[in-house]
């Protein structure tokens, strides 16, 4: 099945099976390996994408739903090899450890933000409680999406 | 290091050159821009030319014989390859301690998820389609599931006794001990297996060479990966290249058993000759890994009225699962940890792991120490609550300092931060106060509760672990101008990449950025030992400390031969000589390359001098060095759903110096949300002998909306012998969280838990049984 779609601003056309899972799209087709897979139920978030402004888990997404629509992947967020806001608070926050989480985490960030340019912790919290970390206990990760915040306001 | 600390106290050495000091810097992450762009390439990111993908059948029964495997003949078989055991061109076995753990079971099924076939095809769903078609019947035994049924001995499935190691740890005379003790107070106090659950799952990839093999993926061993595979397909250390990539998360996870999905790979590939890849979905991941050990402690100590102990007797049973794997050190780190961070003359520890047939345990964050700390701690709240005596004073009252002497009878002669951790946990989180506040009639539907626990951590390897190892670590001054990091010690996200630029960087006397650090792989870097143990900051940072003051010395004798000047320094990148810069170390080292090519120093561990440990008697120094913890847990108890929200922790963590305090917290941070999943969420059901919730669905890691909110101090109590100062600080946090939990709900609602995770149901029973706290068992009445 022919499917057209914009990702990361760029129009892109791949031929699938309609059952496809998107995320395989990304990472086979496509070879945006920046989602991830951690569970392949849409439990932990690691695939993470923004579809047509709306955060969902790219594991549980199948292609022939993604005519049309336009995607956001991490791979989308730096521009020109420069960092945007978000990344660069992670970085400096050390919000990224061992970083499998990052790419899902840096798209629900970027989601509550687009929504909510000044949220509250608690209102972080609630944004990336779909997204499963083991390393930082979550604390580095609101501390940089609460940062990130205050510079782009 | 004194070189470094008289540079510092200099400031200047002239109007340009300021020295800043990399170390306690929150520089930034070596491999940040990759994990933060997507551009990181983990395992399953690589697609190779040809490669196949790779499948591993298991068994089904947790014991028994293989009578038959039959393959369906209407499926085209030439499609896949197939691989077992007689393809292994060694000896079938997956190399650790004991060496008793096939790649491939041949005939004997010791768990359930014992690997006996493998299978690799162009697609994951041909392989997976083609294992529907693949027939195994089994003759049947009767299995061992638990501790109890292992020690009774019904059956016997390893040695003669189901014990893989047993220990005895004793000092002074616990009987006269008890004799002396105005109270003896018992209890027995029980810890759950629990899954590491880093989001990255297991995966390698195998790629044949004409006469080599190499493995890449997801591991924290590269070493312990290239000893398996050289036995297993009898090659040489050359033909042997392991190199890790990228790596989600480990925790331990990724000790042990990357080996054996490396070899699984490598035979696939081997028989193939095409590269192969391996990854784990979450439910094989979950279901086949190593887990933590569950354990059953007891506690028997004798108390003075005013709080001393005066005997303290525990025994220790961890399940190690089907085969040896690691389970003689960590019940041998468990043992040593029983007594915690407590002063006792008389002290006998016994500690076993006994054999069932379940999937081997293994490493996981902690090591054997979590298991112990909950039981010391809860054992401490039990002789306070029995005695009426406050929680803190008794902690005071008995707290190892400066001085002091261990279970094994080690002196802790340094950088002994108890005291300090302890002061600082109270204070901060107001422990006193609220505690006080908290009515005697909480008895709303909400119950508010304020609990503490206080630990330690050895770090690195135990007893003789570090003499014997000899880790090597080098520095390489580059063509290039700069400097490289060669170590075997994996980054996992907790930051070695990191912190050893910054410790060559000080003590080269360089900038950060003018570090790099090599790949681990095992052509290219020296054996650094394993990234395990909180060891790789203490000891590794230590070595490659020293491969830095070697090639620092070296390049100094170079510039002050070549300039006629006697007292060279390197200072911000330049030598200087009299106040005046000579040479940058850029153009420097390109000189230096030119004519004497690479300059590339290797050092290697020993112990600090005096350090001593006996294998025989189990005394001695277990460790060069311990961390110290303190925590303050406030939690909130629903009395209709007996839910338990952690609300607050407060941690004090006492890790000698923190190399990169923004790595450190986040280290504590990590950790202490991991203990806090040990302490109330995560579960592992099995049924025989299988884990039934091997999903992301129904094992229940913390959210960011079940994390409590986190307050962490590091305390600072210099190492003389670690770099900078540094102690270990990965696993401490591990140890904590549950407790200071438990000791919390207790303060909450009088239910003195003695098994974790504290569930709705499992504190629904313990408010049924009460009161928990036995009368107190006088001396006079025995």
């Amino acid at each position: 099945m022919k499917i057209t779609f914009q990702v990361n601003g760029v129009d892109r056309e791949i031929d699938a099976p309609p059952m496809k899972r998107l995320l395989d799209v990304l990472r086979e087709d496509l070879r945006l390996t920046g989602a991830k897979e951690g569970c392949g139920e849409g439990e932990c978030g690691a695939c993470s994408v923004i579809i047509d402004g709306e955060v969902i888990n790219s594991c549980l997404a199948p292609i022939c739903q993604m005519q049309g629509v336009k995607l956001l992947t991490v791979e989308g967020l730096s521009r020109d090899g420069r960092l945007d806001p978000l990344q660069q608070a992670f970085l400096e926050c050390g919000a990224a450890q061992c970083g499998i989480c990052t790419p899902g985490m840096l798209i629900s960030a970027r989601y509550l933000l687009d929504a909510n340019p000044r949220p509250t912790r608690d209102e972080i919290k609630e944004a990336i409680a779909g997204n499963l970390c083991r390393c930082t206990g979550y604390v580095k990760i609101i501390d940089a999406i609460d940062r990130a915040a205050s510079t782009i306001a | 290091m004194k070189s470094i600390l008289s540079v510092s106290s200099c400031g200047f050495v002239d109007d340009f050159l300021r020295i800043e000091m990399a170390v306690g810097q929150n520089v930034l992450r070596k491999e940040g821009f990759e994990k933060l762009t997507g551009a990181a390439r983990y395992v399953d990111d690589i697609a190779l030319e040809g490669m196949l993908f790779g499948k591993t059948i298991r068994s089904r029964i947790p014991r028994g014989r293989i009578k038959a495997i039959t393959f369906d003949p209407d499926y085209d078989w030439s499609r896949v390859v197939i691989a077992d055991y007689r393809d292994i061109p060694g000896e079938n076995y997956v190399a650790l301690i004991e060496n008793d753990q096939p790649l491939l079971a041949e005939t004997e099924i010791r768990h359930c998820e014992e690997p006996i076939l493998l299978i690799a095809a162009e697609s994951k769903h041909e392989a997976e389609f083609a294992a529907r078609h693949i027939g195994i019947e089994y003759e049947e035994s009767h299995p061992l599931l638990t501790i109890e049924e292992a020690l009774n001995r019904d059956e016997i499935i390893y040695g003669s006794d189901n014990i893989f190691k047993s220990f005895l740890i004793a000092r002074g005379d616990v009987d006269e001990g008890f004799k002396q003790a105005d109270h003896i107070v018992t209890g027995e106090y029980r810890v759950p297996h629990q899954e590491q659950l880093y989001i990255e799952t297991q995966g390698m990839i195998a790629i044949p060479g004409k006469d080599s093999l190499t493995v890449m993926g997801s591991m924290q061993c590269p070493y312990y990966v290239h000893k398996a595979i050289k036995q297993l397909f009898k090659l040489s250390d050359e033909q042997t290249i392991v190199i890790q990539t990228t790596t989600g998360g480990g925790f331990g996870g990724k000790e042990e058993y990357p080996s054996m999905i490396a070899a699984h790979a490598a035979l696939l590939a081997h028989k193939a000759q095409r590269p192969v890849k391996m990854i784990y979905d979450r439910a094989e991941d979950i279901a086949a890994t190593p887990k933590r050990h569950p354990g059953v402690i007891r506690h028997r100590t004798g108390v003075m009225s005013d709080g001393r102990l005066v005997a303290s007797e525990i025994d220790i049973v961890f399940d190690g699962g089907a085969y040896a794997t690691l389970s003689s050190v960590v019940l041998s780190r468990g043992a040593i940890h029983a007594q915690g961070p407590y002063r006792c003359d008389n002290v006998r520890i016994t500690a076993r792991a006994v054999a069932t047939n379940t999937p081997p345990n293994g490493a996981f964050r902690g090591f054997g120490a979590p298991q112990v700390a909950f039981a010391y701690e809860m054992q401490m709240e039990k002789i306070a609550a029995e005695l009426r005596l406050d929680p803190l004073d008794l902690r005071r009252a008995n707290m190892l300092r400066e001085g002091d002497i261990t279970a094994t009878g080690q002196r802790l002669n340094w950088s002994v931060g108890s005291e300090d951790v302890l002061n600082a946990a109270v204070e901060r989180s107001g422990f006193v106060g609220k505690r006080r506040a908290i009515s005697p009639n909480n008895n709303g539907s909400k119950r508010r509760g304020i609990g503490l626990s206080f630990f330690f951590h050895g770090a690195g390897f135990t007893g003789s672990g570090e003499a014997k190892m000899k880790a090597q670590a080098g520095v390489e001054i580059t063509p290039e101008g700069r400097a490289r990091v060669l170590s075997g010690s994996t980054e996992i996200g907790q930051g070695t990449r990191t912190i050893f630029c910054q410790i060559v960087a000080d003590e080269l006397g360089v900038n950060y950025d003018d570090v790099e650090i090599e790949e681990p792989d095992t052509s290219r870097v020296p054996d650094s030992g394993p990234t395990v143990a909180s060891r790789t900051c203490m000891v590794v940072g230590r070595v490659v400390q020293l491969a830095a003051r070697d090639a620092k010395e070296k390049l100094i004798r170079f510039v002050a031969e070549r300039f006629g000047e006697a007292d060279v320094k390197l200072i911000a990148g330049w030598f200087t000589a009299r106040g005046k810069r000579l040479a940058s170390f850029g153009e420097t080292a390109r000189e230096y390359a030119n004519l004497h090519g690479d300059l590339r120093v290797y050092a290697c561990y020993a112990n600090p001098p005096g350090v001593e440990w006996d294998d025989d008697t189990y005394t001695g120094d277990a460790y060069p060095v311990f961390s110290y913890g303190a925590e303050v847990a406030e939690v909130e108890v629903d009395m209709d759903t007996y839910e338990v929200t952690a609300l607050k922790i407060t941690t004090a963590q006492d890790i000698g110096r923190a190399i990169h305090p923004t790595l450190a917290a986040g280290q504590i941070e990590g950790g202490t949300l991991q203990a806090v999943g040990y302490g109330l969420f995560e579960e592992l059901v099995w049924e025989r002998g299988r884990i039934v919730n091997n999903r992301l669905t129904n094992y229940i890691i913390p959210t960011s909306l079940d994390a409590p909110e986190m307050e962490t101090i590091i305390v600072e109590k210099e190492y003389p012998h670690g770099p900078f100062g540094a102690k270990g600080v990965g696993e401490l946090p591990m140890d904590g969280a549950a407790p200071a939990i438990a000791s919390a709900v207790f303060n909450a609602t009088g239910a003195f838990m003695t098994e974790i995770p504290i569930t709705p149901e499992r504190l629904l029973k313990a408010l049924e049984n009460m009161p928990a706290p036995q009368s107190v068992d006088n001396h006079d009445q025995q």
